[in-house]
């Protein structure tokens, strides 16, 4: 058994910069490389991509990044695990696969997880009694059913360590949770068992401490002035150790910063009750952990307490919720803030006009420049110019779109200093409701396969 | 004591839960976590906040952290890919509890 464990992570989401994952193969030492590639929303537009093309439903950026990054990862022998497989693992398998054919990578072992995509078993799963309730309010999944677009079950860390198990040097799942990204590999490395619940925690703490890249690394940080070199900020490496502990940091060399403070700042993300935090593997106790700097961009977390997982999966379903849109325009001073007020009432003036009318929860005016973000809190009641955004979102995609066409007209029919306008027309978008449930974890039999380039 | 501006002292980090925003606060010392265990009540924190949450606020203490993590709820306008507010995801509201004047 190894005593140290490198595992970067380079994609903190869906959309994030290659430059995650290229410089951490390139620049410092590297065993593992996990990667996000999957927000809440994404599951939904993959099962579109995979209606109109079987081939497609997966993160095609993730096989971009190995095409760069190739020669690195099996030159070096570094791992890879990525949740890039959305709702078309084994698309993705042959995607990458065929990519290594390409650069004459002879022997490469690439696995995939699958049974995360459950959208076509909802029917049967329904009849067998398993209500997939919203667990937010609590209502029952008929409300939506004829609407669902995804259906996905937070795969843990097991799943990943069998499949390096079974050899495989590039690891794709579907919905895996992102903390898993990391935990998985320490589990393959120093045999964690599933009853090893403060390991696991710990695992499960290292990967939320880095599961969003830069963010712990110096990224979104209020003591931002502190933070050297954003252009080159590191990406994080957790070094891990069989008992439990860990340490952050970062390669050697690289901009960024990561002390006491910009990993708490990540451990407080997306938060809950940090006494709880639950998973697929494990329940956390964030607030068991001691936190300390152990040198230049070290940080290291120990005492780590864990207990049992719950019986149950958590589950993401997406469905249709309607349409909605935004449009914007600049409104120049003097008198920005009447002048932008007086022209969203304008717009919504000449649609009622033309019998095209929203309810008030279907509407959005922001005068940004003028105090959006802390409304209430800091807003200016004169600034030079502000930016007028309006939105509207309902069932009616045609309403929707009447709403974008008169936005334009402003600039010649409205108060003076009406500018900005780019873009075209606002069009009608689909809104992805968002559905969390739970599951009894009987229910989910995750498979692995491992395939040879 | 006198009256200071949250941030100048404090970190703090926000982001989505649903239709809720979570906002973590946390601080260097043990002194000053006794200042924003005390300075920071729920209905402080849900009047400071007035224009943006609608619903409920709950706190929760990390004290290993020095650390105060708050869920606001229905305060994204839909949260997700429903809202059509600029933050969408409450990513500015850690800073907008910066703003906060307490008694250090």
């Amino acid at each position: 058994m190894r005593d140290k464990v490198l595992i970067g992570y380079g994609q903190g989401f869906w959309g994030d910069s290659i430059l995650g994952p290229v410089r951490l193969v390139r620049e410092g030492p590297l065993d593992y490389l996990a990667l996000d590639y999957l927000a809440e929303v994404t599951m939904s537009i993959m099962q579109k991509l995979k209606g109109r093309n079987p081939q497609a439903g997966y993160a095609t950026d993730f096989v971009a990044m190995l095409q760069r990054t190739l020669p690195d990862i099996t030159k070096k022998g570094i791992k890879v695990i990525a949740n890039a497989g959305g709702v078309n693992p084994q698309a993705c398998l042959a995607a990458v696969l065929d990519l290594a054919r390409k650069q004459g990578v002879k022997g490469l072992k690439v696995g995939i997880i699958e049974g995360d995509d459950i959208l076509a078993r909802i029917p049967e799963l329904q009849k067998a009694g398993h209500a997939l309730a919203n667990m937010d309010d609590g209502r029952p999944l008929s409300a939506v059913q004829s609407k669902l677009l995804s259906a996905n079950v937070y795969i843990g860390a097991f799943a990943i360590a069998e499949c390096l198990r079974k050899g495989a040097q590039i690891v794709i799942g579907g919905r895996l949770t992102d903390p898993a990204l990391v935990a998985g590999p320490m589990i393959h490395e120093f045999g964690w068992q599933p009853t090893d619940w403060d390991k696991l925690a710990a695992g499960t703490m290292a990967g939320h401490i880095a599961e969003c890249g830069a963010q712990c690394t110096g990224g979104n940080y209020t003591g931002w002035r502190e933070v050297k070199d954003f252009v080159r900020i590191g990406y994080p490496i957790i070094e891990a150790s069989p008992d439990g502990t860990f340490v952050v940091t970062k390669h050697e060399g690289t901009g960024g910063l990561v002390n006491r403070n910009t990993v708490i700042s990540q451990l407080l993300y997306e938060m809950g009750d940090p006494k709880r935090y639950l998973g697929p593997d494990c329940t956390a106790d964030f607030t068991s952990a001691k936190i300390d700097e152990v040198g230049k961009d070290r940080v290291r977390l120990a005492g780590i307490k864990g207990g049992p997982a719950t019986p149950t999966y958590k589950v993401s379903l997406s469905y249709q919720n309607g349409f909605k849109t935004t449009g914007q325009l600049t409104i120049s001073g003097p008198d920005a803030v009447a002048k932008a007020r007086l022209c969203a009432d304008i717009v919504f003036g000449r649609l009622a006009l033309d019998g095209c009318t929203f309810e008030e929860h279907e509407k959005l005016v922001e005068l940004v420049g003028a105090g959006v973000c802390h409304a209430g809190i800091t807003e200016s009641a004169n600034p030079p110019e502000v930016v007028l955004r309006l939105g509207v979102k309902c069932d009616d995609e045609d309403k929707v779109d009447r709403f974008g066409m008169e936005i334009v007209p402003l600039v010649t029919s409205g108060p003076p200093g009406v500018t900005g306008f780019a873009g075209g027309r606002p069009k009608a978008t689909d809104i992805v409701g968002y559905w969390p449930a739970l599951l009894d974890k009987t229910q989910v039999k995750t498979t692995v396969r491992v395939e040879v380039s | 004591m006198a009256k200071v501006k949250l941030g100048s002292f404090a970190f703090a980090r926000s982001g989505d839960k649903g239709d809720g925003s979570n906002v973590g606060v946390f601080v260097a010392n043990a002194k000053d976590y006794e200042v924003i265990k005390r300075e920071l009540t729920v209905e402080r924190v849900k009047k400071h906040f007035h224009a943006i949450c609608k619903g409920e606020v709950t706190r929760f203490e990390a004290p290993n952290m020095f650390a105060l993590n708050f869920l606001l709820r229905d305060s994204l306008g839909g949260g997700g890919s429903e809202s059509l507010k600029t933050d969408a995801q409450g990513k500015t509201h850690g800073l907008a509890l910066l703003e906060i004047e307490v008694e250090r």
